[in-house]
């Protein structure tokens, strides 16, 4: 009996697989294509063996003083030999272990919290917002037996990361009660929120930071002297609270209706209703917004460079001025931007992931 | 039977109209106590201080210099005035800087969403270098790590002998407009008038007949080709003021400060980053039903592109642009950090710091800024109300 037998397929052109066929898929498919192709290469081709060669083949890495820098490229020995006070400011060089202790426990909490299928997250949560703040105050500040370090010599990195911290802790809290403010029913408090959302948005942080270092000490009795860092702290915490105010009325706006009237039909008091209806799934679903508003408050922190606290860049900033050292800002510069872009990147990479995650209803 | 059982009278305070007086009440009074409570220690600290309250001292003579201008102005003159040289000078910064950044931005995003896969990542390397460095680390990069590693006037860089970059700023050929120029000013407009009645007419053309008439090319012929025969007319009534090199640095011609464009380098830049985003966004959220449809009913890609993608895409994009916009204002205040005369340097900084007058300056500085946010978010909730999907 004749079976029909088909012949094998020809393998595809070689034009249309493989590297050519990416090339000309991804990259030739029109001439005008083509010609962006050939910009960007050239583009590509003159910057990147410059900085390459700048930034690691003919740069300096041993060594501990200026002679060390000789070859052409980055002089790393710069940022090497004022490392530890990029990070802890002036702190004293003995008691590093405390901030190191202290960050390192807030990076298991948080771990613990955001990943997920660990147990008690409650607990931890509690011990998060109630005992943390505690024991973080006793070990950066001092008390219970430990010496007092001031907050002027808190600096660095150190202090950056306590800025934004600290601001995050009170704006959240402050903003879902702005929110939930915004859009009560009663008139006195939606205007008092409407009134304070709209001030502390619509000027820039540096006048809210100057309005912080030179009116609050008018605003306060005479003999009360309040910490330049916690003046700092207070119109940060103000000025956050109102853009995450507004990231979680979002949050409140999304929500159907129909829960909020199904919560009153069970018979809920208002606060029942917020804390176990409306607020757990409001918060869910801006997550990624709060996670955005707080890297804005991460780059945010820089502009206490201008009421004069020492963070990272102004830290950085102020090495520039060593008479023994000059000449390597660039150096400088870049070291502090790979700080914060390491931070900022993986914040975002987060908040997409989150994005993804919580969205996955409404793929096609 | 059962008894009917008559509701009980609540007690008052669980009545929920009274509950909401109350907590308003208690509300109200305590935010004024506090209000007084901080009226009362400011006015015994000014008085303790020896400052007095009140805007005379804006009209006192300043007495310090500023080194970028846009209307005359000497140490003779007021604080007052050193308030509208602050204001303009934000004004000119901020609208600079929302054109750069608008374009780059566009191009930026656009090249995004190439098919082209290297511009795609070569633009996506920049938009996430660029968003996730704070703003105040580029301003000083560009100012002390480029700007000043600039060479000196002597060893200028330059195009022919017109354009000049040093450490020093930009220098520029500056146009003398003279006699004559009004008719080419008059033919732009000329131009600008015909080009939107010819819209019009077309508009009204193809409502009732169908027929398509090119405007775009028109419009554009009419607005480069009046100005230009009208130009060549009056025998060419532009002039250029060349920078020259006189002792120490450059004279005439129109000078970019540097710390200017340190600022605007950085502020374009960086929103920029974040327009590319939006506009990424906004491209996106457009179906692709929508573009399938079009297609379906036959218009071309560019028609679709210009008919069906950008109004809708818009719909998204410019919200979150005015949002961006008004942030590059508010962020134009970092120029105080490289010495930019702006408002917040100039009188939150200099005019404070001499006259201490703490209240009257940082209120008059921050209601500049309250009044143009609350333009544009006006502006922005127009436009919102009228290019809502209007359903049923």
């Amino acid at each position: 009996m004749l079976v029909h037998t088909p012949h094998p397929d020809l393998p595809p052109p070689s034009t249309s697989v493989g590297v050519i066929g990416w090339a000309r898929k991804n990259l030739f498919s029109t001439p005008l294509n083509s010609v962006l192709t050939l910009c960007a290469l050239y583009i590509v081709v003159r910057f990147l063996p410059p900085v390459i060669n700048w930034a690691i083949l003919d740069a300096n890495w041993a060594g501990s003083t200026r002679d060390a820098c000789t070859d052409g490229g980055a002089c790393w020995v710069f940022v090497k030999v004022r490392l530890t006070q990029f990070m802890f400011g002036f702190y004293p060089a003995d008691q590093y272990w405390r901030v190191i202790l202290a960050f390192g426990l807030l990076g298991v909490l948080i771990a613990w919290l955001l990943i997920e299928k660990t147990p008690k997250k409650s607990w931890v949560a509690a011990f998060t917002i109630l005992v943390y703040p505690i024991i973080a105050f006793v070990l950066f500040y001092g008390g219970l037996g430990l010496p007092v370090v001031e907050t002027n010599q808190w600096g660095g990195l150190m202090l950056t990361l306590i800025l934004a911290t600290i601001g995050m802790f009170f704006a959240l809290p402050f903003g879902i009660i702005l929110a939930l403010g915004r859009r009560s029913s009663m008139p006195i408090p939606r205007a008092l929120s409407v009134v304070f959302i709209e001030l502390w948005r619509g000027v820039p942080l540096i006048t809210v930071l100057f309005m912080s270092s030179v009116m609050l000490p008018l605003f306060m009795p005479e003999d009360l002297r309040i910490d330049k860092l916690v003046r700092a702290l207070i119109g940060i915490s103000l000025f956050q609270s109102a853009y995450m105010a507004e990231v979680i009325r979002g949050g409140l706006q999304a929500l159907p209706k129909g829960q909020s009237e199904a919560a009153d039909a069970l018979g809920l008091s208002y606060w029942q209703a917020m804390f176990l209806i409306i607020l757990p799934q409001a918060l869910k679903t801006v997550i990624p917004g709060i996670v955005n508003t707080f890297i804005e408050l991460f780059k945010d922190t820089t502009l206490v460079l201008i009421i004069g606290l020492m963070d990272l860049l102004s830290i950085v900033q102020s090495a520039f001025a060593d008479p023994k050292w000059l000449g390597f800002s660039v150096e400088g510069y870049v070291f502090a931007g790979l700080v914060y872009w390491i931070f900022c990147f993986s914040m975002s990479q987060y908040s997409q992931h989150l994005e993804r995650k919580l969205h996955t209803g409404h793929k096609r | 039977m059962a008894t009917v059982e008559h509701p009980q009278k609540t007690a008052w305070w669980n009545n929920a109209h009274n509950r909401a007086l109350l907590f308003q009440i208690l509300l109200a009074i305590g935010v004024s106590v506090f209000f007084a409570f901080i009226a009362n220690n400011t006015i015994h600290n000014l008085e303790q201080r020896g400052i007095s309250t009140g805007f005379a001292f804006l009209k006192q003579k300043a007495g310090f210099g500023i080194i970028q201008h846009l209307i005359p102005y000497t140490e003779n003159d007021t604080y007052g005035r050193t308030f509208i040289v602050g204001l303009l000078n934000t004004i000119l910064v901020s609208v600079l800087g929302i054109i750069c950044a608008t374009v780059l931005g566009f191009i930026v995003g656009v090249a995004r969403l190439s098919s082209n896969w290297l511009v795609s990542k070569l633009a996506g390397i920049y938009i996430e270098t660029f968003r996730n460095l704070p703003l105040l680390l580029q301003i000083f990069f560009w100012y002390f790590a480029v700007l000043r590693a600039l060479p000196s006037p002597r060893n200028s860089l330059h195009i022919g002998e017109k354009f000049f970059l040093n450490i020093r700023g930009v220098y520029l050929p500056n146009p003398i407009f003279e006699q004559g120029f009004g008719w080419v000013e008059g033919a732009l407009i000329l131009a600008v008038l015909a080009s939107i009645i010819l819209k019009r007419w077309a508009n009204k053309r193809q409502e009732e007949t169908g027929e398509q008439f090119p405007v775009l090319w028109t419009a554009t012929g009419l607005i480069l080709i009046l100005p230009t025969i009208a130009y060549f007319a009056t025998g060419g009534p532009i002039s250029w003021e060349y920078p020259v090199l006189k002792g120490f640095n450059f004279q005439g011609g129109i000078t970019i400060i540097p710390e200017l464009a340190a600022l605007l380098i950085a502020l374009s830049v960086y929103t920029a980053s974040l327009i590319a985003e939006i506009v990424r966004s906004g491209i996106l959220s457009v179906s692709h039903g929508q573009t399938e449809a079009a297609a379906a009913l036959g218009l071309r890609p560019g028609k679709i592109l210009r008919l069906v993608i950008i109004p809708q895409a818009m719909r998204v994009i410019i919200p979150q642009m005015t949002s961006q916009y008004l942030n590059l204002v508010k962020n134009s205040s970092l120029a105080t950090a490289i010495g930019y005369p702006d408002l917040v340097a100039i009188f939150a900084g200099t005019t404070l710091n001499q006259t201490g007058q703490a209240i009257e300056v940082i209120a008059m500085t921050m209601a500049v800024y309250l009044t143009i946010s609350l333009i544009i978010s006006y502006f922005m909730n127009w436009y919102n109300a009228r290019s809502q999907l209007r359903e049923r």
